[in-house]
């Protein structure tokens, strides 16, 4: 056989293959809104209030396209080339990721919007068995000999992060600054859990579903969730003294808008987010909200308590992620054999 | 050409050229991007990362268990097949059609079925933590699961060799003075032995890259249960592409290189079959 002819067919098939991609395209605007697991039901409220809203004041069809999935796996998918108008994430680190692998948003991002960006809070609290029947109360109780704590891994789970991260900040604030402290008593707390799920629903299947554990250390909203939906008779909320403010950042992804044409619709559905309508939808899904006069309406919701942030305590996510997560880091010598 | 001179079928050309360009594109290009990815770590670091203690730890339960999960699967796969191909019973196509279930499931969900039935709430954990045997969130729990999705391989492989050895044989064994030990090791067993090997090396490569099943049942604690791939992805989580590409090219090789070994067993038995 002549080698330039099955050459030429390779080539040929290969081309074929690549080919074919491109074909459908929408009617009117889409926008896609990558964001994190447990906000599905959150943003097909928000999308269909914004939607509506648009369709009034422009005249303009629009429709949506959400993606959802761990916060970290859906930051790469966007800096691999996932065409995301908008990102609605865990935690502003992988935000930041984004910016730095592969510059769609520019470094100052967290600026652009007020609240950092954060139109709607939440904050770490501990669910536990009907009654409390190892009387858990506040994060001291979770060190204690016998206790059974259950959390994901902080190294493969974003949400796990602000659960660690909640935890070391109180050890701080209790030990006048004591970084030995802190470090002792996170060691301690990570002693007392079993199980590392490798995301912060698995761990919530884990002491729900399984029945292990006495305490799961979760977010305020999935721990509402899991009241609400498996039996206010079998599950409490414990909110302890004080807590991390979790911050879940969005922003606009400077360079798809750009090419797709999509920034001016892109960028009102953020600010939306800020508004009273949409501040309303997020209290109702337990999300803390940032408005103060749907912060008044929902005071009986929320157990007041006293926050700290990650920039106070930590100096921000990326300085937290290098010392605690990253390879070799704090919590990586928490499990350093011959300990 | 050279290549062709043994054939005189036509569609060489067409097919090889199809060949290539699907193996290339397929197989060939995303692992040499891969390996590109591993590149752009000094040799220094590449080093440091694929030794440091939590991969070690890693490489050791993830080899182990796929080599533990491969074997019970060679015995009771091996069984399995027997028993379909050489007995009639009722609901035979059901049990036939109960081995695929592993091929089939998301890994996923087969994981959070396992996770259910061997916590220690499950229905068989319930039974097994009095006597002390602890499955779930154990190395054992991930040989189990590295067992479940490998049993197809071994079964589908044995089963057609397996109805191919006419009952003949082993009669024609018994009638010229063979026992019933005998008759296995020395006719059966031989027979199907190559078969077992393949069926072996494909559950085994298949259990080393296991991640859905396998994440739910381990417990993920680091040095204890974490499986390579739960330490690529932890690699990932951290945006380290170099790091998890360094993790993910060794596990490449060593696959690689069992694969290659028991490529060579194969042919080996066959080779001394061939001359017996």
């Amino acid at each position: 056989m002549k080698p330039n002819r099955l050459v030429t067919t390779t080539i040929l098939l290969s081309l074929a293959m690549m080919g074919s991609t491109r074909l459908a395209a929408a009617k009117g605007t889409t926008l896609l809104n990558v964001s994190y697991d447990p906000t599905r039901e959150l943003y097909q409220e928000v999308n269909a209030a914004f939607a509506k809203q648009w369709k009034e004041t422009s005249g303009e069809d629009l429709t949506f396209r959400q993606s959802h999935g761990g916060s970290g796996k859906q930051a790469r998918a966007v800096i691999d080339g996932l065409e995301a108008d908008v990102v609605t994430l865990a935690l502003a680190y992988d935000i930041d990721e984004i910016a730095e692998q592969s510059q769609l948003v520019p470094a100052d991002w967290q600026k652009r919007l007020p609240n950092n960006s954060s139109p709607y809070t939440s904050t770490i609290v501990f669910l536990v068995r009907k009654g409390n029947p190892k009387a858990i109360k506040d994060w001291d109780d979770l060190v204690k000999p016998g206790i059974s704590v259950i959390t994901a891994n902080p190294k493969t789970s974003g949400g796990a992060r602000w659960n660690y991260l909640a935890a070391w900040g109180h050890a701080l604030r209790h030990s006048g600054n004591d970084e030995r402290k802190a470090k002792d008593f996170v060691t301690r707390l990570y002693k007392n859990v079993p199980v590392l799920d490798s995301g912060a629903r698995g761990s919530t299947t884990t002491f729900v579903e399984r029945g292990i554990g006495d305490v799961l250390i979760a977010w305020e909203n999935e721990a509402f969730l899991a009241v609400n939906e498996l039996g206010k008779d079998k599950f409490e909320i414990v909110v302890p003294a004080e807590s991390i403010l979790a911050e879940p950042p969005v922003s606009v992804v400077d360079k798809v808008v750009d090419k797709r044409g999509t920034r001016k619709v892109a960028e009102a559905y953020l600010q939306f987010l800020f508004t009273e309508a949409a501040q309303e939808i997020a209290a109702k899904h337990f999300y803390r909200p940032r408005l103060d006069s749907v912060k008044a309406r929902y005071a009986e919701q929320f157990t007041k308590i006293d926050l700290f942030t990650i920039d106070d305590v930590f100096g921000g996510w990326q300085k937290a992620q290098k010392k605690h997560f990253a390879d070799g880091g704090v919590f990586d010598q928490i499990y350093q054999p011959g300990r | 050409m050279r290549l062709q001179r043994r054939s005189s079928l036509p569609g060489f050309g067409i097919t090889m050229g199809f060949t290539l360009a699907y193996l290339g594109l397929i197989v060939l290009a995303p692992i040499c991007l891969l390996v590109l990815k591993s590149t752009s770590l000094t040799w220094e670091q590449f080093w440091q990362t694929v030794t440091a203690p939590r991969a070690l730890a890693s490489y050791r339960l993830s080899l182990g268990a796929s080599f533990a999960g491969a074997a019970i699967n060679v015995v009771f796969g091996f069984l399995v097949a027997w028993v379909l191909v050489r007995y009639e019973f009722p609901g035979k196509r059901i049990v036939d059609a109960l081995v695929d279930i592993p091929f089939a499931l998301p890994t996923a969900v087969a994981g959070i079925a396992l996770t259910t039935a061997y916590a220690p709430t499950g229905w068989i954990g319930r039974a097994l933590d009095p006597l002390g045997i602890h499955v779930a969130f154990t190395p054992l729990g991930v040989t189990v699961a590295l067992a479940f999705i490998g049993l197809p391989f071994v079964v589908r492989t044995v089963q057609p060799v397996l109805s191919d050895l006419e009952p003949e044989f082993e009669e024609a064994a018994a009638s010229l003075g063979a026992g019933r030990r005998q008759t296995f090791l020395r006719v059966i067993l031989p027979t199907v032995f190559p078969a077992l090997v393949t069926g072996f090396a494909l559950a085994f490569a298949r259990a080393i890259g296991e991640y859905g099943s396998v994440v739910f049942i381990s417990g993920n604690m680091p040095m204890k249960t974490e499986i390579t791939p739960l330490v690529i992805v932890t690699k990932l989580e951290q945006y380290d592409y170099a790091g998890a590409a360094a993790i993910a090219v060794v596990m490449l090789v060593v696959s690689f290189a069992l694969l290659v070994c028991i490529q060579a067993l194969h042919s080996w038995t066959r080779r001394r079959q061939g001359a017996a």
